[in-house]
Parts: structure tokens; sequence; C-alpha cells
């Protein structure tokens, strides 16, 4: 057993109102930047809809993931090593810009520059790639509300494997929204066809990316990941990915989607593997044992013998602690309500979704009945079969039945915290339906439906003391008795305390120049307050008298 | 000898290889992020399907027919029974089967680079002059063998340009081997080693990272977290700006306001 940790993602796709709001900022943070326009770390798909690449679910076309061999064995689907070598000059499987959409801007200065005239002046699009004006005819989220999907919806590959009846009705029943990032999945497609090696899973946290000095642009990975989750960046010649805002991970702070969600759908959590499991489990036979070969992997971070290998491994008590206290394992491992995306693919991804009930709903409502009565939830489930294949299509491999689990725990949920809402008796037969307490339930509910900030994310700060003592070490100079030794934490010096050497560019300092949270290391003068060093960020320190009971604004 | 030919036979592959070697290494060492092939596949996959194979399976077969030609001294082959006639057989037809696949390869990649608007927008000015040194080679190569293999009487190169070329190897330059060589062999050679001079600034640096080792790695690497000093505090690398109209020239239309040109503007490289 070799006990390594993940920091995993699960998005509760009841909640999402598909606002983008995730997609935007994380435009602005990760890929703002010439080359990488028309890639979107993070998007938002409406379902069923083609998707983002075009189509990116049919692997039949892009040869994504990995397939099991007649020896049982893994192999990536576009082909070995020596096929990637020899097609390196030209990747047959790779996704051209226009599979994704050609970026472009508006001539915004014609709005403010042009002259007089008798016409408003208009923005005409402009192409990012040729700079010329463009027909806009396509782009990442053309089919967003399912609009125009009369057109398009039938090249949604799931869609495909269901019948021509289904796909009339289908659209006419419901839809709902997909957010995807990178997967950072146990076992990557793109990291085992980087040509370089360019491409890794961290050790500590799991989070797949990508060494931009490794790589050499031969582009195996953009069309290896069948999520279609690494993009090329064409101005810079490298591969580019989502990289779970590692920055912010580090120090125990939500990605910048997570943190701009406006549902407060995603939960962020560590999940404990053993890593010698990984490939022998992504490797069973039938597609519909992968979800639970993935749920195999999983330790439970109780077990004393597990705590014990991770300690072995090197890992700290903190993370043990986080892992226990994770959301992701609740949801995955407890309450079994989350599923992955996608496991046919046997990449073994680590964003998990639970499936969304709201179409079920939807239907009942329009039917007089009642929609919160779990009778009437429960049969709804049984008898919508369309909407359940389809969830099944991207959840579990086609396999209905772990979908029909998880919408059934979600229907009980809803119908059992309704009584206690309304201040009925709690009626315990409708946990016991699903193979639940009423206490499991009660602590599910407060997970997904209160869904507090610290019960959404629970991320342990990396373990970063070396590397911070070296850095504010920084000045050589800052001995006894030496010119530097004015440096930051010493009240005398030969110039003064502030205007001594600069301050390393920490996270500690950095939390305390913003004033957002860290831990207060320098105590004030007292009646002393110092101005000229105010960024505008936080209240001075001193300004103001304390507050007489801190534990009442806590 | 003339003082020439010391300088176009001694000095200037001297120099093609110091700057060669030290450019390679340089480059390595401070330009990783640059150091890419820098592919345009993204941009257009129709006609590079067709020109890229071809062009570089016609090069790998170029340079292996050079290294057998340049490298391997006559009498070794012809211990091994390859006498003069036989190779020359060989060399011509092999060599022409190399030629064929990679000038057709060429002649695609650099229609396509010409007139694929998105590719040639994204052409940088060392790619340029790395073609008329690529294509200069492979052109006057191409044209002496044709001349004096194919149609001539044979010119036994391996009794001229291979001797001075392992010569320079040797650190014992004989320049007088290259003096009476046909003209475009001479140039060929000069061209050549032109290419090599440019080599480490040009994007041709691919051709180093070529990835065998993958054959042999496991296929998930772990990595461990990086711990470099400065918590992330990178500084701005090459390539890493801010995404901006590409590089035209917007000629003003009848339709259209006259306003600035936009040319030159915002590519930085």
């Amino acid at each position: 057993m070799r006990v390594m940790a993940q920091m995993s993602m699960i998005m509760n796709l009841d909640k999402c109102i598909g606002c983008h709001t995730c997609s935007v900022t994380c435009k602005q943070v990760w890929t703002n930047r010439t080359g990488v326009e028309y890639a979107w770390f993070n998007n938002v798909e409406t379902k069923p809809g083609v998707g983002y690449p075009r189509q990116y679910e049919d692997q039949e076309k892009w040869k994504g993931g990995w397939v099991r061999n007649k020896r049982g064995r893994l192999k990536l689907r576009a082909g070995g090593r020596l096929s990637k070598l020899l097609h390196i000059f030209d990747n047959p499987d790779l996704p051209v810009i226009d599979d994704y959409y050609e970026p472009w801007t508006y001539d915004y200065d014609m709005l403010t520059t042009a002259p007089a005239g008798t016409q408003s002046p208009v923005a005409r699009p402009k192409s990012l790639l040729t700079g010329k004006n463009m027909d806009i005819k396509w782009s990442g989220n053309w089919d967003d509300n399912l609009g125009g999907s009369q057109e398009t919806a039938a090249d949604d590959p799931i869609l495909a494997t269901m019948s021509e009846h289904v796909k009339m009705e289908f659209e006419n029943t419901f839809m709902f929204y997909l957010p995807r990032i990178c997967e950072h999945c146990l076992n990557p497609a793109c990291v085992a066809a980087c040509p370089s090696g360019a491409m890794y899973k961290r050790e500590e946290d799991g989070i797949v990316l990508v060494d931009e000095d490794g790589c050499r642009g031969w582009r195996m990975c953009v069309s290896a990941c069948p999520y279609k989750k690494v993009y090329f960046n064409h101005k810079t010649g490298k591969a580019e990915k989502c990289t779970l805002c590692y920055p912010l991970i580090e120090q125990g702070k939500p990605t910048i989607c997570s943190e701009t969600c406006v549902g407060r759908l995603r939960y962020l959590g560590l999940m404990l593997y053993d890593a010698d499991a990984v490939l022998a489990q992504a490797s069973v036979e039938n597609e519909h044992d992968l979800l639970d070969a993935q749920r195999a992997c999983f330790l439970d971070p109780f077990d004393p013998e597990v705590i014990a290998a991770a300690k072995a491994e090197g890992m700290e008590d903190d993370w043990i602690l986080a892992a226990q206290n994770s959301p992701i394992y609740k949801m995955i491992s407890e309450y079994k309500i989350a599923l992955p995306l996608h496991p046919e693919y046997r990449t073994m991804p680590m964003v998990w979704y639970i499936p969304p009930l709201s179409p079920v709903v939807d239907v009942v409502s329009t039917t007089q009945a009642d929609s919160e009565d779990a009778r009437t939830l429960f049969a709804a489930i049984d008898r919508l079969r369309i909407p359940v294949e389809y969830l099944a299509g991207l959840f579990s491999a086609g396999d209905v039945r772990p979908v029909e689990a998880s919408l059934k725990k979600l229907a009980a949920m809803r119908s059992y915290m309704r009584d206690i809402n309304l201040g009925k008796p709690a009626d315990e037969r409708i946990p016991r339906a699903v193979g639940m307490t009423g206490e499991t339930m009660e602590a599910m509910y407060r997970l997904l439906a209160i869904a507090k900030y610290e019960d959404r994310y629970v991320i342990p700060k990396a373990h970063v003391e070396t590397a911070r003592e070296l850095d504010e070490l920084a000045c050589s100079l800052d001995t006894d008795g030496g010119p530097g030794m004015g440096g930051p934490g010493q009240n005398a010096g030969p110039f003064g305390q502030e205007p001594g050497m600069p301050l390393a560019g920490t996270v500690s300092n950095y939390n305390e120049m913003t004033g957002r949270g860290g831990e207060k290391t320098k105590p004030t003068t007292p009646g002393r307050v110092n101005l000229l060093n105010w960024t505008g960020g936080a209240v001075p320190q001193g300004m103001f008298p304390p507050k007489k009971s801190p534990e009442a604004t806590a | 000898m003339t003082p020439l030919d010391y300088l176009l036979w001694v000095a200037f592959p001297y120099i093609a290889a110091a700057t060669f070697v030290v450019g390679h290494i340089l480059r390595y060492r401070f330009d990783q992020f640059g150091w890419t092939s820098r592919s345009s596949q993204t941009y257009e996959n129709r006609l590079l399907r067709w020109g890229s194979p071809m062009f570089h399976y016609g090069m790998l077969m170029v340079i292996g027919g050079h290294v057998v030609g340049l490298f391997i001294p006559k009498p070794w082959l012809e211990f091994f029974g390859v006498t003069e006639h036989i190779y020359h057989l060989g060399a011509t037809s092999l060599g022409s089967i190399a030629a064929v696949l990679t000038i057709a390869g060429l002649v695609i990649l650099i229609i396509r680079r010409r007139l694929v608007t998105r590719v040639h927008l994204a052409t940088t000015v060392m790619d340029k002059v790395m073609y008329i040194f690529l294509g200069g080679t492979i052109l006057f190569g191409t044209i002496a063998t044709v001349l004096h293999q194919v149609f001539g009487a044979g010119y036994d190169y391996r009794g001229s340009i291979s001797p001075w070329i392992r010569s320079l190897w040797g650190f014992q330059p004989q320049p007088e081997l290259m003096s009476d060589v046909p003209f475009f062999f001479q140039l060929h050679v000069l061209t050549a080693t032109a290419l090599f001079l440019l080599w480490p600034f040009t994007r041709l640096v691919h051709v180093f990272s070529a990835p065998i080792g993958y054959i042999w790695r496991p296929y998930v690497i772990y990595r461990s977290r990086d711990t470099h000093k400065g918590s992330g505090a990178r500084t701005v690398k090459r390539g890493w700006e801010k995404a901006e109209l590409p590089d035209v020239r917007v000629s003003p239309r009848a339709d259209e306001p006259a306003r600035p040109s936009r040319s030159r503007t915002n590519i930085r490289r």
C-alpha cells in the first residue's frame, strides 16, 4: 500500500445555474493571454449539448484516454509509445483551433476614435488569429441553454447512443449545466502521453501540472486527454492546463472557480488513495465496474493502518486530519452520492459530480403531483428513463443503478428535510429506504444545502516551513552588526526599523500587508499609529481601541 | 590556396561549429521556455498532415545518408564489399527518394506557411531566415546531385568533401581538399554551414529534444512540489503577454474610415 493524498473537487449539479462566473474568473486569472485566448480551463456546458471542444466525448473520433487490450492491459487509445513517436510530426488526433472556436475581439477603439459621421460607429469582430474581420459562427459555448440545439443536439455523443425518439423527447424534458475543469486523474492519460516527460502528478496533492520549461510542444497530451482539458498555447508552443489554482491551494484557500461560485456548489478536499492499486483497478474488464474499482482505490482516513502507512510516507498530521474532515470523502465514500465524469475513459478522474435531481423534480411538478414527496420522486426516478440514462452515460459508463441510487438519496433528503422544516415529525422510513439514517441524512443536508464555507473547503496548507525559512534569510548581510541588520522583526538598527531591507515575498508577508488573515506577527507599539505604510487594506493596528469581546464578532 | 579558401573552409566552419555548440548550451541554460517545436498544427492540419511527415521522414533519410557519406571513410565501406559503384547507385537512388520526399514536403510546408493567414502571421523573422538557409541548402544539394550524380559522370565527394569534414573534426584542417570541388557542392556546404551557425537561434533546436527516452520511461510521472525560492514570485518570461490582435497591417478600405495602422505594435519576440 502506497498512501497518497489527492486534492479533489465535487460539484453539486443541482445548484448550478449556468452563470459562468467560474469560467470568467478563471479566464481572468489564468488564460487572458495571447495564445490561450481560445482556452477555458474551466467551462460550463449545457447538457445535452456538443460540449467544448465540439464533441470531445466522442472517443472514436478523438482517441482520448485508455483502452483495455485483449491481454487485459491498459494502453492509450491513440496508440502505444512507438506509435506516438512515429506520429510526432503530425498528431492525427489533435483538435485544431476551430474545434474549439476561432478567438476574437471587437474593434473597440472604433467606438471612440471614429470621425463624426451620419452613422453610429460599430465595433466589428476581429479574429485574434488573423486580425481580420470575421463572422462569428461558433464559440466555446454556442449551445448555451440549448440555444440552437435543434441544429446541434444530434451531435451530442451521448444522445447519439440513445434512440431518435429519445432525442426529440429529451429536448422537451430537461437540461442541466455541467461545469468542467481538469480532472486531475489518478491515472492521467496526458501525463502518460507526454513524450518529453514534462507533465507530472504532484506527489503531495495529486495536482497534474505541465512543466513549462520541459514541454517541447509535441501536443500528445492535448489529444490523449479524453476531457480535452490540456490546451496548446499556439503562441508559446507549450501545453497549458488547469492548475487547480495550486498557489491558492498551497495556502489552504479554494480555487478561483470555487471561491467565486455563485451557487456555492463546489467542494474541495483530500482523498487518500492507494497509488499501487490504481493501475489494476483501472484495468477491470467491465466498464460498469469502473466506478466501484475507483472507489476501491480510496482509503479510509480513519483506519489506523491507513494512518500508520500515511505517516510512514511522511504525511503530516494536519493532512490526515484534513482527509478525515474532507467533504469529498463524505460524499464519495460515506453518502455515495457523488459520481465521476466518464469513468469509462479509465483515467480515474478526481473531479466528481452529484447528479442533478432537478430534471426529475421539474417533470414531477408539471404533473400537479407533490414534487417533494419521497414516493412520488422515487417513482419518477424509476419511470423517467431518459434523463436517468443520459446521466448514466455521463457519470457511470451507462449503468443506471449508481445514478438512480444517488438521485434517490437526494430525493429522500428533500422529502425528509421538508417534514423537519415544516415542524412535522421526521419520517425515519425515508432515509431507511435509501440505506441511510436520519442522522447521516441531516449531516448530508448540512453539507449540501447549508454548505458553509468551512465545510465546503477543507484544504490543508502545503508544508512550506523550510522553503519559507530560506526565503526570509534572503539577505546575507542581515547578521549581528552587519549593514542589513535592521531587517524585519528587529527593533533597532543603524537605519531604523522600516526602511531596512525589503521583505521577501512570502505568504505571511502578503497576508499581513493586505490584511487578509494570517498571523499577526508584529506587536503594535502602544499609543502609536503608523499610517505611512498603510496600503488601504485592513484597518491599521492601533487606530481604534481593541474590541471588548472579540469572540462576539467571530 | 588563397586567403578566401582559409576563410571559407577553415575559419567559417569553426566559427559555425563554435556558435552551434556555445549557442545551444546558452539557449538550453537560459531559454528552456523558448525551446519548443512551435507547432502550428492547431492553426491548420489539412496541408500539414501531408507536408510535415513527408519533410521530416525525408529529412531523417537525408541525415542518415550524410552520416554514411561524410563520416564513414571509403576504405571502411570497401572492406565490407561496398564498392564505389554500389555506393554510388545506393546513394543516388535512396538519396533521390529522400530528396523527393523532403522537397515535396518542404514545398507543401512553405506554401502553407505563406497562404494560410494564421500560419503566416505566426511566422517569425528568424523562421524566415531559417527557411532561406534550409531551403537553399536542400536546393543546392539537389542541384549538385542532379548535375553530377544523376546526369553527370558522378562526382566522388568521398574523396574530397568527406575527408575535409573529417579533417575539421580532427583539428587538422585541409582546406585544399575543397578548392577543386564543383561549385554547387561548394555552395551546398557553405549554406549548410551557415544553417549550423543559425541553428541554436531558431526553432531547429527541437531536433535535440527528440523524445527517444519516452520508449522506456514509466507512463505516469510523479514529482515533488517545487520549492524554489520566491513562493511563486516568478519573473515574467518570454511569451507571457496579454491577448492582443496579431501583427497585421490593416489596409484602410473605402467603407471604413481611415485610422492609424496597428501594424508592429504588439508583437514582442
